[in-house]
């Protein structure tokens, strides 16, 4: 019998030899924006006309709207037009060895304990599969079939599913949500779709990696995710292992549709380049996430953020339905000069709904980050509640932790409760390990991971496992 | 074993050691007793290796090392433990999570393998034993929360497992009831042997009721002003610390 761990291996381990979306041609767009490259882009994807209208509707959208400028960062703007919309994503150049690999990169590897296999296949080493990823894809799609869950590239959802892509997409985030979402729903080319039906508890981890015909993340990614009533999924996204992309720009939305009874728990790892110590390079993150609730259903959002130069991120739950539940836990680190404002938003629309926020920054370096938070109890949110707990710990004196919670409420029977800390990690602390024999640098790893207890322990086991080792070495040489 | 000569440490350009000179051999016990702010602590944090106090003079020989070129967690890796008299909180850490990397990064350190993980767990419940301690206790977070008595008890299941050459216990004593000091002090009796050896800093007779040293220092204004059997301690015991302070200050 094969185990949810022993596929997470296989799958992961020939991922690599079959290459991605052969099926499109090796092409790209010229850079700029504008609806003749949207109307490409679409006819490209062989799309329906009406994802074509779609998306020129995003884009007319988005021309009327600005970047934002409330999130407590700092960043030379984007250059929209330099970008190029469509490219067949290019097969990376094949080393021979890992010899041929950025040394710094392996090192990273290594203390992640990522397999020598692994370590290849992440760096664009050829290999030698010996498992039949096909087989084991089949395997593994087969299994999901029998239960009828769909778990696809969006691509492959808008054409073979356009019944439930046509009902939910831009539901949650509507196409004029924000500047990002919007460009998003214009041009994105990239994402998951995933859709569980009634009463289906999802037998495994639904992780990106498991899905074959995925080249790595794409610039502007669109996830749906739709748990039917009464159905449970966990989907992990991201991965612990560094990720170098050449695009800086990121805008990714995620929508999460939680029907009734229906339990959605979404976990995300980012590790994007962060720049370099004197804050050159490094990804700009700048993702809309949200999810929605019917009656007694539960979105539950878990995030370790390590990566990005600059990131603004606020999974948020809409809890529409009564007796809903919304969950955020994050632990959002920066160091050296990167900035993070991450936070949420929790929607309280329906009777006797609940949601609990834990937020744990750690600023490292020169970094800043910021804890933003919006909990909000609508009039009819009879009984609603909610907790939140926002820490932050600080390692030195040049970094800076800000946090900026909102409350509104609307219904006086509402419970709003929110408790923040900052703190730092004491000399007195690294003295006790110490003299138990605990170096510095592992000190440190255990005081954080102890910090972060609370949403560490929110992860999938394997996952926090990685998630740990990553958070020490994110941190590596910044305290002394 | 151990063998101080002459030491004197700073903190924050304040002298606070004076030249202290002390000998240490294996199966011994020496206790050091004194008044309040005379340097007891101060004395076991530059054995520990703390940095923040400055050494201006003399030297610590342990084992035939110079401690003083060792950072505090090579000192403990050589054996060093030090039951801290205020011992510190680190939340969301439990006490096992602590004891367990505690203990493999000194092996590590020494080029063994890690414990494994019936070894470990079959020590524990053995030392729970031997002091008393509750199961439940292991998966709380490291001195959060504990009680003044709980705090040092876990000094001493920590020493118990890390089993060290030298263990300085600084008023390990203070915030025991009656019971639990004498669970703790046969705790450590039993853990004594002709290999190791303890210096326990304490304000109390009580205490060396139950591990009886073999040489009483009184420190004062950091100084040891007197030495002597384990009779010096309870001559302290009547007649408090003035007679020695006077002999010092005239
Ligand atoms: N960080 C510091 N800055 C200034 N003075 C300090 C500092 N740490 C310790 N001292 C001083 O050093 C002296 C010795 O302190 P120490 O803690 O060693 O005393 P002690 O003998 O252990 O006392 P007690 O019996 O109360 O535990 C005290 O006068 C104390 O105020
Ligand atoms: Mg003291």
């Amino acid at each position: 019998m094969k185990t949810e761990e022993s596929y997470l291996e296989e799958v992961t381990a020939s991922e690599y030899k079959y290459g991605f979306y052969t099926d499109i041609e090796a092409d790209k767009v010229p850079p700029g924006l504008n609806e003749d490259v949207i109307r490409l882009i679409s006819a490209k994807k062989n799309e329906p006309e009406w994802m074509t209208e779609w998306r020129l509707d995003a884009y007319r959208k988005f021309l009327k709207m600005t970047e934002p400028k409330w999130p407590n960062v700092s960043y030379p703007e984007p250059d929209l037009q330099a970008i190029s919309y469509y490219s067949a994503p290019k097969k990376k150049k094949e080393l021979e060895s890992l010899d041929e690999v950025d040394p710094e990169l392996l090192k990273t590897f290594e203390k992640l304990g990522i397999s020598l296999d692994e370590q290849k296949r992440l760096s664009g080493v050829a290999m030698d599969v010996v498992v039949d990823s096909v087989s084991v894809a089949t395997t593994f799609k087969d299994k999901l079939g029998e239960l009828g869950i769909i778990f696809c590239s969006m691509s492959d959802a808008i054409q073979e599913h356009p019944e439930l892509v046509k009902k939910y997409l831009g539901t949650v985030v509507p196409k004029s949500d924000n500047f990002y979402a919007a460009l998003n729903s214009a041009v994105f080319t990239d994402g998951s779709f995933c859709y569980i039906p009634k009463g289906v508890r999802c037998p495994m981890e639904l992780s990106t990696y498991f899905r074959i015909n995925e080249a790595g993340t794409g610039q502007f990614e669109r996830t749906l995710v739709i748990a039917d009533e009464g159905s449970y999924v966990s989907y992990l996204e991201g991965c612990t292992a560094p990720t170098r992309d050449e695009n800086q720009l990121h805008a990714a939305v995620v929508e999460l549709v939680a029907l009734d009874d229906a339990e959605i728990k979404y976990s995300t790892v980012q590790n994007w380049y962060p720049g370099n110590k004197e804050g050159k390079g490094g990804v700009y993150n700048f993702v809309t996430k949200r999810g929605i609730c019917e009656r007694n259903a539960k979105i539950s959002w878990t995030q370790v953020e390590t990566g990005s130069a600059v990131t603004w991120k606020y999974p948020s739950c809409i809890l529409k339905g009564e007796n809903s539940i919304g969950e955020f836990y994050s632990v959002a680190v920066t160091n050296n000069y990167q900035q993070a404002d991450t936070g949420t938003k929790m929607i309280h629309l329906g009777k006797n709904t609940k949601s609990t926020i834990i937020s744990k920054g750690i600023c490292a370096g020169k970094s800043n980050g910021s804890y933003r938070g919006l909990v909000k109890i609508g009039p009819r949110a009879q009984d609603a509640r909610n907790f939140s707990q926002c820490d932050s710990l600080l390692m030195g004196s040049s970094c800076g932790s800000h946090t900026f919670p909102y409350i509104e409420t609307q219904n006086k029977s509402a419970k709003v409760e929110h408790e923040a800390t900052t703190s730092k990690i004491g000399e007195d602390q690294i003295f006790y390990c110490n003299q138990r024999g605990i170096g510095e640098e592992e000190a440190i790893a255990l005081i954080v991971n102890g910090y972060c207890k609370d949403v560490l322990n929110q992860l999938p086991m394997e996952f926090a496992v990685e998630a740990q080792k990553l958070l020490a070495i994110s941190l590596e040489g910044s305290v002394g | 074993m151990l063998k101080i000569n002459n030491l004197q440490a700073a903190i924050e350009g304040k002298e606070i050691l004076k030249g202290i000179d002390l000998e240490v051999k294996p199966g011994e016990v020496h206790a050091i007793m004194g008044p309040n702010g005379s340097g007891k602590s101060t004395l076991s944090s530059v054995i520990a290796g703390r940095e923040d106090y400055e050494v201006t003079a003399g030297n610590i020989d342990f084992q035939g090392e110079d401690l003083l070129d060792l950072d505090a967690d090579e000192r403990a890796h050589k054996g060093i433990f030090l039951s801290f008299q205020y011992p510190v909180e680190i939340p969301g850490v439990t006490v096992t999570n602590f004891i367990k990397t505690a203990i493999n990064e000194s092996r590590k350190a020494r080029g063994e393998e890690a414990m494994p993980a019936n070894i470990m767990l079959k020590k524990m419940r053995e030392k729970m034993g031997l002091l008393e301690i509750d199961s439940a206790f292991l998966s709380r977070s490291l001195n959060q929360g504990f009680s003044g008595g709980e705090k040092k008890r876990n000094e001493i299941f920590q020493m118990a497992m890390l089993e060290p050459k030298l263990a300085i216990l600084d008023e390990t004593d203070s915030g025991l009831d009656i019971d639990a000091l004498r669970i703790v002090a046969n705790g450590v009796n039993k853990l004594k042997s002709k290999d190791n050896a303890i210096i326990v800093i304490t304000h109390y007779q009580r205490l060396l009721d139950y591990i009886v040293p073999d040489f009483v220092h009184v420190l004062h204004q950091g100084k040891i002003v007197k030495s002597g059997d384990k009779n010096l301690a309870h001559e302290l015991e009547s007649r408090g610390y003035d007679w020695l302070k006077e002999g010092v200050e005239a």
